[in-house]
């Protein structure tokens, strides 16, 4: 439960994502200039730019929030993090935004979450990312039509040694499976 | 000078040509690199999408991992350096977020004080480390003749950490201008590569790409140089979908700065990787400083 502190302000679903994201109190400073769309590069493809997602969380709309495409275009280049004239974390929000819709089952029309779990996945097994692995998996179980088209560059990448068949693990997998599963115990929330 | 060395996943295999040439330029500049003993993947950008504390311990296992006797640590790849960086400051910052990443890493016997390791990138350290002077004594063979277009995407100038300008970054366009190049100054050289949506949504990764081969190319670049592997690979091996995509005829050669770098050093194109990139960067090499030669 989050307490409501006197000089705290905002909405509910504000403070739920000021928990979650370091940083995100910024959010109540937010001046809807919209410099953060302006330089976002996949702003145009988003329903709502940061902005207006901004907005929306201060109008604690949860669900319109969660379920939107915004933190799905995000491919983290920190443009708005920097230009933003009120200082908010911005990038750092949209990866807060999208674990509580991965957390929440709210993340739709994206297979964004598949590839980051696919990923990860193989990251604690391994300790080292397995890329010949990550694709297959990740397009066999999402997008197994795309699979063909990747064929030819996947085979490129091998012919010039850039793709390694097997993956490699670390030595102390163990002690790194360890500290993984301490995190998760001590409140790391990976679904 | 000694440093940590956190390779990162794409640089065993992907980006080994990365690798070879970080380590023969480094050798060459006396920057000593001492590998982490079993680092593991930093989760990219793919981990803080899911949980940001155990993103946090997995990141913090490698910092802790560096031998007490240095304090700093070189990260080729943007994304592994930032991830590095960013553990840092957040433990630092946040001194609750640290005691738990530090409970987490206790299940592994192993223990990191936030502040301990300078994360720096080797572009950084070997301009202002080494410096202008030791760079320019180590040219062989200077790149004149050759139009090279520095590209530093995104996690290496952003966010804001005052190694370099977060809108113009200067760095790689003077390092280049010390070994000879004609240094092309093109807009996007700070804009994104897509990133990881090659893989979930090619629409917006290939219009990214497209923006960045269509500049350089109008303002007549050679040669795009990269300083992290998930850049070289969507440049360079999706170029060929790009163009299919769109309808154009790109074909410019993709290369690592320090393969460059290790050309007007001397080295050999082979013992620095080249000819692993899928649109091949010798021809227009060997056309360019030819004519220089001639």
């Amino acid at each position: 439960m989050v307490t409501h502190t006197p000089e705290a302000r905002g909405s509910a679903f504000l403070h739920e994502v000021m928990e979650e994201a370091p940083g995100g109190e910024r959010i109540v400073h937010c001046l809807q200039c919209g410099s953060c769309g302006g330089s976002c590069p996949n702003g145009a493809d988003m329903k709502y730019t940061p902005r207006a997602l901004f907005a929306l969380i201060n109008a604690n709309k949860r669900d319109e929030v969660l379920t939107s495409n915004t933190m799905w275009c995000c491919v983290s280049c920190y443009f708005c993090t920097t230009r933003c004239p009120q200082k908010i974390p911005i990038t750092d929000i949209m990866y807060a935004l999208k674990r509580l819709a991965i957390r929440d089952g709210l993340a739709h029309q994206t297979d964004a979450p598949a590839l980051a779990k696919t990923f990860t996945d193989l990251l604690d097994r391994y300790g080292r990312s397995f890329e010949l692995g990550l694709a297959s998996r990740f397009y066999l179980f999402n997008k197994p039509l795309a699979m063909l088209k990747m064929g030819p560059l996947g085979l490129s990448m091998f012919t010039r040694g850039r793709m390694a068949l097997t993956p490699t693990r670390i030595r102390q997998i163990d002690q790194l499976q360890a500290i993984i599963e301490k995190a998760r115990q001590l409140g790391g929330k990976k679904p | 000078m000694k440093y940590a060395y956190y390779p990162g996943c794409s640089l065993e295999c992907n980006s080994a040509a990365y690798d070879v040439s970080v380590r023969a330029v480094a050798d060459l500049l006396g920057i000593q690199l001492v590998e982490i003993d079993d680092w593991n993947c930093c989760g990219a950008t793919e981990y803080f999408s899911q949980d940001e504390l155990t993103a946090s311990a997995v990141i913090a296992r490698n910092l802790a991992l560096v031998a007490p006797e240095l304090s700093q640590l070189v990260a080729p790849c943007a994304a592994c350096y930032l991830n590095l960086k960013k553990t840092d400051k957040l433990m630092a910052e946040n001194p609750q977020i640290s005691a738990k990443v530090n409970e987490a890493l206790s299940a592994g016997n192993l223990h990191y004080q936030p502040g301990r390791v300078r994360v720096r990138h080797l572009l950084d350290v070997i301009y202002s480390d080494i410096g202008e002077t030791a760079v320019r004594d180590k040219v062989v063979r200077p790149l004149s003749g050759l139009r090279v277009a520095p590209y530093y995407g995104c996690q290496v100038v952003r966010p804001a950490d005052g190694v370099d300008n977060t809108e113009c970054p200067m760095k790689m366009d003077e390092l280049f201008a010390w070994l000879g190049a004609e240094v092309v100054d093109y807009p996007v050289k700070s804009h994104c590569c897509g990133g990881h949506m090659t893989q979930i949504s090619e629409p917006q990764a290939f219009e990214l790409i497209r923006r960045l081969l269509h500049n350089a190319v109008e303002y007549k670049a050679d040669v795009i140089l990269c300083m992290c592997p998930m850049c070289q690979l969507n440049l360079d091996a999706y170029q060929g979908r790009v163009n299919n995509f769109f309808n154009t005829n790109y074909r410019v050669p993709i290369v690592f700065f320090t393969q460059m770098v290790g050309l007007a050093f001397g080295l050999e194109m082979r013992a620095l990787g080249f000819g692993k990139e899928i649109v091949a960067a010798e021809p227009v090499i060997s056309a360019r400083l030819a004519t220089v030669a001639s």
